[in-house]
């Protein structure tokens, strides 16, 4: 695709992208390149110097029991975080698309917690479920349940799940709700007329025709859980407790900034980039192709 | 067309039970943000004797302005200052310096274009998160720490909306330009006067996304602002925490929690419009 008229000059044109490659150049290809060429060094503990060790510490990290559980931990969190999450704004897309009148205002009041960050809703739900003075703590308590997520692993990763999920249902509703409505209703109501139910109907028609918007919002959701998430876990739990709640992304910073161990801390975000142009390139190829129609 | 349609939508019992859904939906999502809004309205006591209560209390002008004036490391207004400010330098940066070089692709042809389009190409999937320890080291080189720059250039660094504008572009028909060729106007004069017009709904849908996303940032400023006076208000909440034992000064902290939220959520209730179209059409 090109356009047939061109306006003339060399220096012009150039000089227009020159800030966008400015500002790539030195924020963006060093910075991704010195992270490649630091994951084949290991400083030495006073930082004076770097020793080469090839593939070294990819070989270490992925020998590291601690890796490889923040690897099944960053699974896990993400499966749940896009699977409540979407489940969730599903049911609540279905429900809004069933009005006539009315699913205007619910979106209205639905889309908005899109705005609040996730380290402010790691706050809010950190604030729920405190464990001296938190509102959900303490009717628990009355109902003889000792909740306890600073000591509990399933219960760290439970509250990190749903505090991830609550800001993520607005976008997905969204886009669900679009996607529902984009669905032409006569094809629904001649299923209807021939006796399909609503479950019926889901299954065999509105499901089919919304898997390009849940394929997209899927992979949408596990780069958010992957990256955006680092918010709400450093804010409701720092990793803990005993690294249960660990992702890829928080331990690159514990590591990087915090142990200071920066061989290892840029093998892992070498790590992490595959990982992310994978999800990439499988999106692009399976949105151009839009999975149904 | 409402009755022709009764078949497939729900009526009585129904219509009842598909709003009863929706609005357990909707208090799912509010009741955190109440229970926030609450305890910033209560004084410190009727919170650490649990439970607290669930309804507003007297407190809210004495908590809002102690937050405002006092806050705990440093002023919240100080901090909604430098959020607004990054978010601002976020948007309207990468929103400048996007469509100049969208211009340059569209309606230029010049030697290095097709690397220069690849390149940009690349950034589309990298978020800053995974090469901070090396971004880290450059803004700490440049003396950048601790400065409105440190925080806003490197977030600036993606191409997602070059491609945005690119595509854009390639829709306005060559008629426009071919005309403004004849009558003698030159490139930049077409850019402003023409193109730039054009451009308005989605410069201001990109705004609205980037804007929030700019506001939202937590990781990045986290890392370069070690001064308590350059903290953003989304990462200076964490630090309002105390460390160890000592109880969390709450109605302060939930009072700047709902401080945090209240601009980018203004910006997606009041522009709904263009908060949905920039949403859609960022993600294509």
């Amino acid at each position: 695709m090109e356009k047939r008229v061109k306006f003339k000059g060399i220096w012009l044109p150039l000089l227009l992208v020159l800030p966008q490659i400015l500002i790539t150049a030195i924020f963006f290809f060093y910075p991704a390149g010195q992270a490649i060429w630091q994951s084949l060094f290991i400083p030495d503990p006073f930082g004076l110097s770097m020793q080469w060790v090839g593939l070294g510490n990819f070989e270490y990290l992925l020998s590291d029991r601690y890796y490889r559980a923040s690897f099944i931990t960053t699974a896990v969190f993400s499966i749940l975080v896009t699977v409540v999450s979407m489940g969730v704004a599903l049911y609540l897309a279905i429900l809004a698309d069933r009005l006539i009148k009315g699913s205007g205002t619910y979106r209205t009041l639905l889309i908005w917690p899109y705005a609040v960050a996730p380290a402010v809703a790691g706050v809010l739900w950190l604030f729920m479920f405190n464990t001296r003075v938190g509102v959900v703590t303490w009717y628990l308590g009355l109902l003889g349940y000792d909740w306890n997520h600073v000591l509990n692993e399933g219960e760290a990763m439970g509250l990190v799940v749903v505090a991830s999920a609550w800001g993520r249902i607005s976008y997905n509703f969204l886009f669900f709700l679009a996607g529902l409505q984009a669905i032409p209703r006569s094809v629904i109501e001649a299923a209807a007329i021939d006796g399909a139910h609503f479950w019926t109907r889901f299954r065999t028609i509105v499901f089919p025709l919304l898997s390009p918007t849940t394929f997209f919002l899927l992979v949408v959701n596990i780069i958010y859980a992957f990256f955006e998430t680092f918010g709400v876990i450093h804010t409701i739990t720092s990793g803990g407790p005993q690294q249960a709640t660990t992702i890829l992304v928080y331990k690159v910073y514990s590591d990087g900034f915090v142990g200071q161990d920066l061989g290892s801390s840029a093998a892992q975000s070498v790590i992490l980039l595959v990982i992310v142009s994978l999800l990439t390139v499988i999106q692009f190829k399976y949105i151009e192709r839009r999975v149904h129609y | 067309m409402a009755e022709q349609t009764g078949m497939v939508e729900k009526r009585g019992a129904g219509l009842w039970l598909t709003h009863l859904g929706l609005i357990i939906g909707v208090a799912f999502i509010f009741f955190p943000i109440w229970l926030a809004f609450v305890a910033s309205t209560v004084s410190q006591p009727e919170i650490v004797r649990p439970p607290m209560p669930l309804l507003p209390g007297d407190q809210f002008f004495e908590n809002y302005s102690k937050a405002l004036t006092a806050g705990i490391n440093a002023p919240v207004a100080l901090m909604l200052g430098n959020s607004l400010f990054m978010a601002l330098g976020i948007a309207i940066g990468k929103i400048a310096i996007s469509l100049l070089s969208a211009f340059a692709i569209v309606y230029f042809k010049f030697p290095g274009k097709k690397l220069f389009f690849w390149l940009i190409f690349l950034t589309l999937m990298l978020p800053v998160e995974v090469r901070i320890v090396p971004t880290y080291e450059v803004i700490a080189n440049f003396g950048m720490l601790n400065s409105y720059q440190g925080l806003i250039l490197p977030l600036i660094a993606s191409a997602t909306a070059t491609f945005l504008f690119r595509q854009f572009f390639m829709t306005v028909p060559d008629e426009l330009a071919e005309a403004a060729r004849v009558d003698g106007a030159g490139p930049m004069r077409f850019f402003f006067d023409i193109l730039l017009p054009m451009s308005r709904t989605n410069i201001a849908a990109l705004f609205v996304i980037l804007f929030i996303y700019g506001w939202n940032q937590y990781l990045w400023p986290l890392l370069i602002t070690t001064d308590p006076s350059m903290n953003t208000i989304v990462m200076g909440i964490k630090q309002m925490f105390p460390s160890g034992d000592d109880i969390a000064d709450w109605p302060v902290i939930m009072a700047t929690s709902i401080l945090a939220m209240v601009p980018p959520v203004l910006v997606v209730v009041g522009m709904q419009k263009l908060f949905i179209r920039g949403l859609v059409e960022s993600e294509k």
